[in-house]
Formats: C-alpha cells, structure tokens, sequence
C-alpha cells in the first residue's frame, strides 16, 4: 500500500470510529438537559434519576469523543498537508470557529456541570448542561459546513492554485451544509433512540424476570417493590425504565421521519450536485428511473466495463426519479453516460506532475467503489428503518405498562441499540466514498461550482513517508480498539448496575458504614473523580 | 489589511500562550500523580483540583491548532506534516490522558487502576514533552524545501531543538504544578508542593530559559532580549515570592515570567513562523503564509466577538471552583455493586 491508501485508511478508521461516539453525545446531550429541566420544574423524584443515570452514561461516552477529536483536528496538517495548503483558507475557518465557539463552551460547561451538582444554584446548574448540549449540536453545523463545501464548494475563487473564500456567506450558509445538518441532527437522536429504549427495555424485563412487577389478567402491569443490597428496585425505578423506554421510542420514530425527511432532499440536491455518486449508489449504468431494491453481479469500480454485467433483480419504477427529481419520470444518468461527460471536463488522465506521485500522468477513475455506495447507501436506510419499525413495535408492546417477557424479543431490543449506530457509519462511508476520486469535488451540473475541485491523490502530504503513515494507523487503530472494550465494559457495568450506579445516595441511607466519622459532611464534594 | 496577517501572529502566540498557563498545570498535576502521591487518596485530591477544568484548557490547544489551519494553512501543514511521528506519539498521549481522567474511578482492581495512572501519568509527560519540542521546532527551524515539505525522512526533526523544547515545557508544566497544588490544595498536600516547588523551581525553568536565549541570540533582536531580562526578573520574584510562601503571589509571578518568555520567543523570530534549515529562502512567513485578507478580516470579526467570551466564562468556572481540596473532601470511591446476573 502507499501513504495515499493508508492516509485514507486512517482516515475513514479514525472518523468512523470518532462517529460513534458523536451522535450518541449529540443525542443523549439534549435528552439528558430535558430531563432535568422536567425534574427541577416538577420536584419529582423520578426525573432526578433519570438524569443522573442517563446523565452518567452520557459522560462515558463523551470522554471518548473528545479525546479521538483531537485525532481528528490534527490529522488535516499531518497526513494531509496539500490538502490543508489548498483549502485552508476557506476550511479552516469553520474548523477554528468549532474550537473557539462551540469547543469550549462544551467542555467549559460540562465541567461546571458534572462537579456543579452542590455548587451551583439549581436554575445556574441547568443552564450548565443547556449550554453543553446546544453547543455540541452548535459544533455539528461548523463540521458539517466544512464537510459540505467539500461536497459542493460554493463562496470561492481559485487564485494562484490555492483555494480562497470569496463569499463567506454563501460558505455558511451552503444548501448542502442546510440539508445535511438536520440530516445528521436526526441521525444522532435516532441514536439516542434506540439506546433509551434498549437500556430501558433490558431493566423492565429484568425486573419482570425476578418477579418484582407482574401482570393482571388483563395485561395490564403490577408495579412491584424488590429488595435486595446496592439495588435500586423501587417503583421510582420502574417508572424510570418505562418512561425513559416510551420516549426513547418516540424520539426514534420521530427521528426516522426527520431522516427520511430531509435525506430526500439531499438526494435531490446530490442528483445536481455530485451526479456521479448518485449513479453509483443506484449501481446504474444506464439511465433510468427506477429505484433498485436488489441489484446483482459484478458491481466493482473498475471502470465502465464491469458495469454492464450488472443485472437490476428487483426495481421500484420511478421511484429513483422521485427521489432525484420529484417526479417519476425524468431519468437519472447512468453511470456510462457520465463517465465521457466527466472525462471531458476534468481531463482522462491525472497531470503529469511530480506531486501526483505514482499517480502522474495515469488514468483517471472517475467511479467510486460501487459496491459500497451501493450497500452503503442502503445500509443506512434498512439499519434505520428498521430500528425505527422496532421503536413503533416498541411503544405497542409496552402499552400496558411493562414488556413482554420474552428472552429473545429482549435480547433484540438490546441488539437493536447497534443498528442506528451503523446506519450512521455507512451513511458516513456512503457520502465520504461516493465523492471518489476527489477530495473537494466539483459539481458539473449547469449552474453548479465546477471549477473548485482537488483530487484525492494529489492531497497527501507529499513527503510523509508510508512507513509513517503505517505507524499513526497502526497505533491510532490499536488503541481505538482497546479502548473501544473498555468503554463497552464500563458501560455495561453501569447499565447493569441501574439507577444506584450513578446515584450512590440512594443506597448509603441502607448502610450504616458510610458514616465515616473524621468526613465533615457539608464539606464532601459532591461529585469527585 | 497589510496588518492583519500580524495581527494573527499575535492572536495564535496568545492562544499558545493561553494553552500553555492553563494546561500547564494540569499536564504538570498528571505527572506529579505519578511521583508526588502517595497513595491513592492524594493521587484523587491532586486529580480533583484539575477535574472540573482540564477539558476546557485543552480546548486551548485545539484552538490554537484550529487558529493557525485557518489564519497560516501553509505554517500549519508544513509544521504537522513535518512532524508526523511525534505528532502522533502526542496524540497517543493526549488520547491516554483525557480517558484516564474519567475512567480510572471507575476502575476495578488494583491492577487496572494502576494501568490508568500510569496511562494519566506517562500521556502527560509525552504530550507536554511532544508540544515543547514542536514549539521548540516552529522557532528554530525544520529540513523544509521550497513547497514547504520536510525532507530528510521521518526523524529529520530529531536534534538537541527538540529535546530542548520538550525539557523546557515539561519543566515548566511541573513547576506550575506545584505552584498551583499548593494553591488549591490544604494540608500537607499544599505543605510538600510548596517544599518542592521552592527546592525545583531554578532546575524546571531552565530549560525555558535557555531555549529562550537561543531564539533571542540568534535573532538579535534589542526588544526580544529586553523582554528577556523582564522574563528574567519575573522569575527571580516568582521564586522569592514561593520562599516565602506567598502562595498567590509566586503563582502569578510564575504566570508574568511566561507571557514575557512567549513573547520574547515570538518577537524574536517574527516574521518568520518557521525557519527552513536547508534556505532562508524557503522560510514560512507572516506574509508567505497567511491566509486571504477575507478570511482574515472574518476571523478576527469571530475572535473579537468569542475570545473575551470565551475567558469571561472560563474564569468564572475557575471562580465557582475556587475552594481549596483536602483529603477529607473527597468522598469514599463508589463501587457499582449490583452486578447481579
Ligand atoms: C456532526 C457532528 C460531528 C462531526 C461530523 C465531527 N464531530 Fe468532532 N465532535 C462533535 C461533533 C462532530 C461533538 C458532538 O461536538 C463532540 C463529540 C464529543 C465531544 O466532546 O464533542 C466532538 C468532539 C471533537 C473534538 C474534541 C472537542 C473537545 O475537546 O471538547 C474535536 C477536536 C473534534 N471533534 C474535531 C472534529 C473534526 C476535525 C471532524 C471532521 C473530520 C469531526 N470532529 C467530525
Ligand atoms: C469535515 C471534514 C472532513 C474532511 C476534510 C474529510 C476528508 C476526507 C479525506 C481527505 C479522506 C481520505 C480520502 C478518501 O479516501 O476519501 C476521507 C475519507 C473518509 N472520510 Fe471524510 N472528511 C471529513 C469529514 C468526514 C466525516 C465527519 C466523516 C464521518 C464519519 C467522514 C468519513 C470518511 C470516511 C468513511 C472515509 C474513508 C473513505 C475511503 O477510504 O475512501 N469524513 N475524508
Ligand atoms: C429514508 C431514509 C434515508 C434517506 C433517503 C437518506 C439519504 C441520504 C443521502 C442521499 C445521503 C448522502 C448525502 C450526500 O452525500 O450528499 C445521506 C447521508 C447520510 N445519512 Fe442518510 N438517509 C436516510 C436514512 C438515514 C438514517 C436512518 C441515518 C442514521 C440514523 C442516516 C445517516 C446518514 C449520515 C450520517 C449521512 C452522512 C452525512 C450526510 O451527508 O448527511 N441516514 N443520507
């Protein structure tokens, strides 16, 4: 492999796995200062522990993604320094306003937050996580804003070979940056859906197992009291597991619509946009109008040849237009119309220059690796769709009041937190691979930015050598790995261990020995690491 | 708009300057959990008085590394991708760090908890090591040709520079340290760090100085070295102060004597932002490597806008947790005990 292959490599290891951590933050940010808006306007009990809890999980998670953050910030200037050279001037802006905006309000107010609890006047405290919450969503748009004049690079002028803002407004407030924000907004609450509803169904079904809660004849749920040393198995705690599981349900139905929503748009403006990735997300060759559900054959990137084995199995007819255009006739350009129509505007080969490396002067490729756009594309939505399916199954279930005692319909909703974890990695694959080979993609449609575009292969940095690209993707994977068990452990640890994880107070009343005598009680923190 | 390019200049020395008071103590605080505690009681009471504040002061870093991508994209790619491996060693280290921080207490075991200190320990001393030596490395120069690139393979870097600059902001992170723990700790925490500060302080901030001096010499600028003897006598105070247990004194000394040593350091080598050992001709500069007078102007709209925000709510976070930390305050580790298949 060269520094090419394994920057990118690095690159799709080290932000795929950045992404799991992000719209579980994003998601459950939000969540967690709702929660606590509720439980200080209404005093009760059970609101205070579900922000606790939630609240805990929450901060496991959020430490992870900061800290593969910072991967990400400086992994621009060390493995892909042309590319820094090129875009700075229009990229970096949006990258030094997440910092410096967004950035440290979260990481500011988290502290005040999580060390807060007795400090801070109750009203303060829960503008702390506010703060926090907003800001995140707040770092999304700069990221995606960036992201999206890659995709469609608007506001610029290209002086002396170097890309340069123009127009910052047109930058900010890029029709691809509009759509792909609550895109991915909705994405991250379809997470923190499904991982509401999952953890909550784990509990409601545990504690139905240890026959704490059972049914009346008709169904209808029998709130129990357990026992039991360090546990929290009170009627408080059910009335934390149902309530976190309904609305976690509502928040991934909902989220799916909001995805479903605003994915149709994109798709319409990528149809005008990036032509090329809609085509190969279709595996179409021709053009046409029908939406393929099943395609098969020999759907690989190697040229146009290949292509035309493909074989559509199964087409919804129209629905590809509709997605495209909004009607269901006027057909999407294949993959063998476009090719010549890119080779005539950006040239059949790379330049023959230095800086090109191996790449000077070859053929260029102008089709991504179809057959992950294609799956890619579609993982996302059938991973959604189906979690959204299991949420709406979900808030029926539990409609009396407790879950079903099923081992195997538990084990699922325990696997089903996975999937919207996984429609947003491949919507990420899908997007970042389906803009191949270029890096800052130029948009041929009339109308569209055409001259603004960077090859993938020409923005590596030119004199870092494989051997160092290996060593940062071999470390930087090893590590993401072994970190990646350990936050599953805690999190299970804690998820298993309920409420009383996160609220030791609720069992120290029980046990005599917390009273150590030389701790002067007022002076405690509240909260210590 | 000819100053503007100048004005960033300023701004980023600022942020690095901003990055290294604030996150000086806490990368310092992780490396004396390692050495100075002993047991884990002390180790909780030294990691508390960081706890609610480390994550914002990183911010700084990733500030000043944001700053520079859009204000000087060429300093910023010729100076990341010149230094790869270290670069990624830090990012190792900072990774290590920040998980450390809030997992360790909740480790089970003595075995993984001494692995987390270790982690917090060891990601402190390699990230403030790696930092120093890439400041140490902007000031004094790099193998770079006329694109910018560095030449000469993947430990071209590698020189006594280096190992100078790193000294130089692991000394200072320990030195901070201690200032800071004996001004936010009580008992003989605060006791044993006013001893050691006194006793290491003129050994951890020589290398600083000394690194100073061979920008100052070899740019021979007359304000470089008067900010120097300033620098210099900020200390000699931060270091009479300590002895005589002035405890807030000798701290915002310390912090005086490094605004004047940074901008001793960036006066001196202006304009140039990073030196090309191989030809003065390929050295990056205010000018060679800025960014538009647009984007400039836009950036300095949002930094006028968020920077005084920005240190408006950090103190005041500094405030709300102004209280000093003794042993007595921390609270009994809570074990997640209802682990029950
Ligand atoms: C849609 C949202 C989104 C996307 C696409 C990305 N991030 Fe991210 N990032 C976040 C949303 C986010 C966040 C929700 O704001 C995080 C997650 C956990 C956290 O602390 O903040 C975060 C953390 C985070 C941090 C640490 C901040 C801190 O210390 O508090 C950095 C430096 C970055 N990110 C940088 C990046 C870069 C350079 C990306 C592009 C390749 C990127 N992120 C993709
Ligand atoms: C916002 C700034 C971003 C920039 C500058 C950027 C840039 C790049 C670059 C340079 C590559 C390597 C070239 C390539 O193989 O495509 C890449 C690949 C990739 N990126 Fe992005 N990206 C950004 C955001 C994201 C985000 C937020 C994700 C989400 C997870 C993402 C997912 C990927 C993936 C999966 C790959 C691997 C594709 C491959 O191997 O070909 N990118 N990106
Ligand atoms: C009906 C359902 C959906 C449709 C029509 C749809 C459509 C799209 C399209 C067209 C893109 C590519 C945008 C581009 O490259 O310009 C995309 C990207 C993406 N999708 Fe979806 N999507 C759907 C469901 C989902 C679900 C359920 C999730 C996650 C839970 C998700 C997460 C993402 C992410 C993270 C990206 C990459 C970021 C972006 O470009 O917005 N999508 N989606």
């Amino acid at each position: 492999m060269d520094a090419l292959e394994i920057a990118r490599w690095q690159f799709g290891i080290t932000t795929v796995y950045h992404f799991l951590m992000v719209p579980l933050t994003i998601g459950l940010g939000l969540v967690v200062a709702v929660l606590q808006t509720v439980w200080l306007r209404t005093g009760n009990e059970q609101w205070l522990r579900m922000t606790k809890f939630w609240g805990k999980l929450f901060l496991i998670n959020f430490i992870m993604g900061v800290a593969t953050g910072i991967v990400q910030e400086f992994q621009f200037g060390m493995a892909w320094s042309e590319y820094s050279r090129f875009v700075g001037d229009v990229f970096g802006a949006p990258l030094a306003m997440e910092a410096l905006l967004a950035f440290f309000v979260e990481s500011t107010f988290l502290g005040l937050w999580i060390f807060g609890w007795k400090k801070l006047p109750p009203k303060l405290h829960l503008a702390t996580i506010w703060a926090a919450a907003l800001a995140s969503i707040l770092s999304a748009y700069f990221i995606l804003v960036a992201n999206s004049w890659m995709q469609h690079p608007v506001g610029t002028e290209i002086v002396d070979g170097r890309a340069v803002m123009t127009d910052a407004w047109a930058v900010f407030t890029n029709n691809t940056a509009l759509v792909t924000f609550p895109h991915t907004i909705f994405g991250a609450f379809a997470v923190a859906g499904g991982f509401l509803l999952g953890i909550s169904w784990f509990h409601l079904y545990r504690r139905r197992s240890e026959g704490i809660d059972s049914v009346d004849v008709n169904g209808r749920v029998i709130v129990g009291e357990g026992t039991g040393k360090g546990r929290t198995r009170d009627r408080t705690d059910y009335k934390v597991w149902i309530s976190s599981l309904r609305i976690g349900a509502v928040i991934a139905v909902v989220s799916f619509a909001g995805v479903a929503f605003s994915g149709h748009e994109q798709a319409k403006l990528m149809f005008e946009q990036q032509p090329m990735k809609m085509a190969a997300a279709e595996a179409a060759c021709h053009d046409g109008t029908g939406f393929s559900v099943l395609t098969l054959g020999d759907i690989r990137g190697d040229g146009a040849t290949s292509c035309d084995d493909v074989v559509a199995v199964f087409e919804l007819p129209g629905l590809l237009s509709y997605l495209a255009n909004g009607d269901f006739e006027t057909p999407v350009r294949g993959v063998n119309t476009l090719i010549p129509e890119y080779q005539e505007r950006y040239g059949t080969h790379y330049p023959d220059e230095e800086y090109l490396g191996q790449y000077a002067g070859q053929e260029i490729n102008y089709l991504p690796v179809m057959e992950v756009t294609y799956w890619g594309f579609r993982l996302m939505i059938t991973l959604g769709g189906l979690s959204a399916v299991a949420a709406a199954v979900a808030l029926w279930l539990t409609r009396k009041g407790t879950v079903p005692q099923s081992k195997w319909i538990s084990r699922l909703a325990v696997l089903g937190i996975a999937a919207p974890f996984g429609a947003n990695a491949f919507g990420w694959i899908f997007t970042e691979m389906g803009r191949q080979p270029f890096v800052v993609a130029p948009n041929p449609q009339m109308g569209g930015v055409d001259q603004v575009f960077m090859y993938t292969a020409a923005a590596v940095s030119p004199t870092v050598s494989a051997g160092e690209m290996l060593f940062s993707t071999i470390l930087l994977t090893v590590i993401y790995g072994v970190l990646l068990v350990v936050e599953l452990v805690l999190l299970t640890r804690y998820i298993r261990g309920g409420v009383g994880s996160a609220m030791p107070e609720l069992h120290q009343e029980k046990d005599d020995s917390a009273n150590d005598p030389d701790q002067h009680d007022g002076d405690v923190l509240a909260f210590a690491y | 708009m000819e100053w503007l390019p100048t004005l960033w200049f300023v701004l980023i020395a600022i942020l690095w300057l901003g990055y290294l008071f604030l996150e000086g103590f806490d990368l310092g605080v992780g490396m004396l959990m390692g050495t100075m505690a002993r047991n884990d009681r002390e180790r909780r009471v030294m990691l508390n008085t960081i706890g609610p504040v480390w994550d914002g002061n990183e911010v700084w870093l990733l500030t000043a590394g944001g700053a520079t991508f859009a204000a000087f994209p060429h300093w910023y790619a010729s100076l990341f991708s010149g230094l790869y491996i270290p670069l990624a060693l830090v990012l190792a280290a900072l990774i290590f760090r920040a998980v450390s921080i809030e997992y360790r207490g909740k480790a089970r075991g003595t075995t993984s908890l001494r692995l987390w200190n270790l982690a917090m320990s060891l990601g402190s001393f390699v990230a403030a090591f790696g930092v120093g030596a890439m400041l140490a490395l902007t000031t004094l120069g790099l193998p770079l040709n006329a694109n910018g690139d560095r030449v000469g393979g993947a430990f071209a870097w590698f020189g006594w520079e280096a190992v100078l600059g790193g000294l130089a902001v692991v000394g200072y992170c320990l030195i901070q340290a201690l200032a800071f723990l004996r001004l936010k700790t009580d008992g003989a925490m605060r006791v044993r760090s006013g001893v050691l500060l006194v006793r290491w302080m003129p050994l951890g901030l020589l290398p600083l100085v000394l690194w100073a001096l061979v920008v100052a010499y070899r740019n021979d600028s007359v304000i470089a070295w008067g900010l120097l003897t300033l620098a210099a006598i900020g200390l000699v105070i931060a270091w009479g102060t300590a002895k005589r247990g002035r405890e807030g004194h000798s701290f915002t000394w310390l912090g005086v004597a490094l605004v004047l040593g940074v901008a001793t350091i960036f006066t001196a080598v202006f304009p140039v932002v990073l030196p090309s050992t191989l030809d003065p001709a390929f050295n990056l500069t205010v000018y060679n490597a800025s960014s538009s007078a647009y984007t400039l102007k836009l950036m300095s709209i949002v930094a006028a806008f968020g920077l005084p925000l920005v240190l408006a709510y950090q103190a005041w976070s500094y405030w709300v947790f102004r209280k000093r930390i003794h042993e007595n305050h921390i609270p009994e580790v809570h074990q997640v005990t209802a682990v029950v298949k």
